[in-house]
């Protein structure tokens, strides 16, 4: 998965600013493994331990993302206190097998771990993230 | 609407698509095996109570706009 450094960053922010409780957003990009725009969202459940997108916000990033004429590449949410793996409970709630599901560990909130999954039906495999800098 | 095939065309996330007249919103989650619990329905903007779902038919010209719920985290709850 491709990030720009300025929405690698700004995720983190994102994620930072949602402590103690979780973040969430959606990632859109041009082409698959393209993370070149960030949506972030509201965790409607306000909680350290989860996170739930709001359905109608939901909505209205689908329909800009289609405006834009780009596509949905990827999932994110933190993890404030574990690691930046997906749960048991991430894998089972992950509908979208063609996107990737980032996830930031704030376990260390001055060095933030943001990883890079593919959920489906063959299970869970780690992708690799390239930052590119100056972008 | 094609009415004499039988079918009336929609919009369904922003796609142009062909379905049997007559069809609900539940008709549709089952065609696509899609788990009612865990979409959001929206037609024509206004998103639809999933105790609606079966009394809804889907009308020539509609946007449909079917999402999955986004969720997890590092927590059990909610499973």
């Amino acid at each position: 998965m491709k990030i720009p450094k300025k929405v690698h960053d700004q995720i983190l922010q994102h994620a930072k600013e949602g402590y103690p409780n979780e973040a969430c957003g959606i990632l859109a990009g041009p082409s698959a493994d393209s993370a070149a725009y960030f949506f972030p969202m509201t965790n409607m459940d306000r909680s350290s331990i989860s996170y739930f997108m709001d359905p109608r916000e939901q909505l209205r990033v689908f329909k800009k993302i289609r405006e834009m004429n780009i596509q949905m590449t990827g999932i994110f949410h933190s993890h404030v206190a574990s690691e930046a793996v997906p749960s048991q409970k991430d894998v089972k709630l992950a509908f979208y097998p063609e996107v990737s599901y980032l996830i930031a560990s704030l376990s260390n909130m001055e060095k933030p771990v943001l990883r890079s999954f593919k959920i489906g039906e063959k299970g869970v495999t780690e992708e690799e993230i390239i930052v590119q800098e100056g972008i | 609407m094609s009415e004499a095939a039988g079918t009336v065309n929609i919009k369904l996330n922003g796609k142009p698509n062909e379905i049997k007249a007559g069809m609900t919103v539940t008709d549709l989650l089952i065609k696509w095996r899609m788990r009612p619990e865990l979409v959001t329905v929206e037609i024509n903007e206004n998103i639809l109570q999933k105790l609606d779902y079966d009394t809804t038919q889907i009308k020539d010209g509609d946007k449909v706009e079917f999402i999955f719920y986004m969720g997890g985290g590092s927590g059990t709850e909610r499973l």
